[in-house]
């Protein structure tokens, strides 16, 4: 027992000094070029095909073209979150990313704590006082925030024209505010060019675990093509890889999510609606190099192309040309303002 | 036909809890708690990717995966019979352990975090022959032989624990391990093999659900382990009890699943029946649950 104390004293003697060593790169001036970049995943890490892997693309590109030094950490379960964040922005470094929303209160505490360093959070959770007005990130900290319900809107007016069926599909991860995002604008964009379709929208679950369960997927999705559904977009990470296996099994549609997809099921995977995580991360790291960082909330819609569809070489067969054109003029719509998208169901 | 198909994606979900919560009848029966179900499920799961990939060949994939439950199952044996350490928090160390070690050798096999590639599964009318209808599909999941292994494991359970002599020197090691001991029986090794049997079940139901999937994915068992083991002591450790509490939970799911388009009762609520009932269950307000006497506690 006390050798056990010993050890967790040393422990935690170590950890105390870590924190307290004043960082030698604390006051360090971004230089203009060659800028320090530390990431910091969210669960899962890299090789996620997905989130994390689309921050990993865009820093690597920015090492590429822009010099940056980046570093990277991968934090396991549990709660070393905010430690990598802390160690980051202790190494002075000229901009601290945090991908994913988990990171949301410790980017707000360690942006205060750390006013010389710059902050950014891919999917920042914003929020609102108690008169519904969004609060403010502090100024050394951008919240990177996607339009979700836009991207989803396109994918839903697709779905529509394309499947061929009045009834539409949605699996959604786990019931939550921000899986509603994309159902609300999937079934205004299917009721936008087809008043009289009907989405049926179905979530795996009420914890985070819906997000990991294909099993519950699958069946959901099966159910949903059996009742006549020829298209199904899933918003609910690797749950969905069941749904593209239920898309297989009964040779129907399925929508992709976050990334392109087309791979896990090619040739029933009908188009993926993006997050541009990837664009997100290149340009806060140009905008930290070309010292024209402004903090506060960017919100990447169709407009500023951080969402968007898939429609390359893959799918391009299973979009007809007059589907296409009439989606394009939606999106115009919503980027000149004509259509507002519901972000709430 | 809508009957029918609610009956088959009953059986279709059921079919993980079948395989689980027979290994968990083995484990407690024997008096070892069976928390790391889960682990069990989930290495199983993975091995079974494996070897299917591997391979080729999905009854390779089967065989990986009930070495992947049996795996686990030793590693769980030899810390709580061995050692005698806590079941509980070998239990809980060992399901962490199953989540990390199945990711880390994800990225290693296959250089993702996620999932694997594809792998062959029991497709035996594959897409081909018209899946689309109904009726094709109701046999597509019944010529699945995981399935129907699946149906019989705890009948299977039933016949070890009630008719053979293992059972009954397993079942006395659960009730009065000091009996047992004092006619000669190890009472570590009627245990340890109890164990691992339950882990060649356990496994057999993680690998249901990566050929199901034709993938592993990270965490994929999500949470079954937990739900099996609720069907277990629902069921009273009685096999043909704890069959009728997987078909029930199994049920309920499908349930919430038909139902959900509808509205009519919010998801969470039709999440948490399984633990509700788990929990009525043991409060004995429906009819008296009794656990195996020795169920945890250290033998010899």
């Amino acid at each position: 027992m006390r050798k056990l104390f010993t050890v967790l004293g040393v422990l935690v003697a170590l950890h105390l000094i870590l924190l307290l060593v004043e960082p030698a790169g604390a006051s360090k001036v971004a230089t203009g070029e060659g800028v320090d970049v530390g990431i910091v995943f969210d669960v899962g890490g890299r090789g996620d095909k997905s989130f994390n892997d689309g921050a990993f693309i865009g820093a690597e590109r920015a090492q590429r073209e822009l010099g940056a030094r980046v570093r990277f950490i991968e934090p396991g379960e549990g709660s070393d979150r905010e430690a990598g964040l802390r160690l980051l922005a202790a190494e002075g470094m000229d901009l601290v990313i945090g991908v994913g929303f988990i990171f949301t209160d410790d980017l707000a505490l360690l942006a205060r704590e750390y006013p010389n360093v710059k902050f950014a959070g891919v999917d920042y959770a914003v929020a609102l006082d108690s008169a519904g007005n969004a609060i403010q990130p502090p100024s050394n900290l951008v919240a990177l925030k996607f339009r979700e319900e836009q991207g989803s809107f396109l994918v839903g007016a697709l779905a529509a024209l394309v499947g061929k069926s009045k009834k539409l599909g949605f699996v959604g991860g786990m019931d939550i505010p921000l899986i509603h995002k994309f159902e609300a604008g999937y079934r205004a964009g299917a009721t936008a060019v087809c008043p009289d379709c009907t989405v049926i929208a179905q979530y795996a679950g009420a914890t985070p675990e819906a997000f990991k369960n294909p099993g519950r997927g699958q069946e959901l999705a099966l159910s949903q093509y059996q009742q006549g559904v020829n298209v199904i977009f899933h918003a609910s990470g690797s749950t969905g890889l069941g749904v593209f296996e239920a898309a297989r099994r009964q040779r129907r549609l399925a929508i992709g999510v976050d990334a392109d997809q087309y791979s896990e099921a090619p040739g029933y995977i009908l188009t993926s609606m993006v997050k541009g995580v990837d664009q997100a991360v290149y340009g806060a790291i140009e905008d930290v190099r070309a010292q024209r960082f402004e903090g506060g909330i960017r919100q990447l819609g169709l407009a500023e192309e951080g969402v968007n569809f898939i429609d390359d070489a893959n799918n391009r067969s299973l979009i007809p040309d007059s589907v296409r054109t009439r989606i394009e003029a939606l999106r115009q719509d919503i980027i000149a303002g004509k259509i507002v998208v519901p972000a709430t169901r | 036909m809508s009957v029918i198909a609610f009956l088959i994606q009953t059986l279709r979900i059921a079919t993980p809890y079948l395989f689980a919560a027979s290994g968990g009848v083995l484990s407690e029966r024997s008096g070892i708690i069976a928390l790391t179900l889960e682990g069990w499920m989930l290495t199983g799961a993975f091995c079974a990717a494996l070897g299917s990939f591997y391979s080729g060949s999905p009854w390779v994939g089967l065989l990986c995966g009930a070495g992947g439950g049996v795996l686990v199952a030793a590693l769980h044996a030899l810390a709580s019979i061995r050692y005698r350490a806590d079941q509980v928090v070998v239990g809980i160390a060992i399901n962490l352990l199953a989540v990390g070690a199945t990711r880390f050798f994800l990225r290693l096999a296959f250089d993702s975090s996620s999932n694997s590639p594809r792998v062959p599964g029991f497709d035996w009318f594959s897409a081909e022959g018209g899946a689309s209808q109904q009726s094709a599909s109701v046999f597509v999941s019944l010529a699945n032989p995981l399935v129907v292994i699946g149906l019989i494991s705890l009948p299977l359970v039933w016949w070890i624990l009630n008719r053979t002599p293992f059972g009954l020197r397993l079942r006395a090691a659960g009730e009065k391990p000091e009996a047992v001991a004092s006619v000669g029986v190890s009472v570590a090794r009627v245990r340890w093999l109890a164990v691992l049997l339950a882990g060649v079940f356990a496994g057999l139901g993680g690998t249901y659900l990566a050929l199901e999937q034709h993938q592993f994915t990270d965490s994929m068992t999500a949470g079954r382990g937990f739900i099996a083991l609720a069907a277990v002591i629902f069921g009273n450790w009685e096999p043909r009890r704890v069959a009728v509490a997987c078909l029930l939970f199994a049920a309920a799911e499908t349930f919430q699943i038909r139902l959900q388009g509808l509205q009519l009762i919010p998801s969470q609520f039709v999440e948490m029946i399984p633990y509700l009932l788990t929990i009525v269950a043991v409060a004995g307000i429906v009819g008296r649950t009794r656990q195996p006497s020795a169920l945890g506690r250290v033998a010899d």
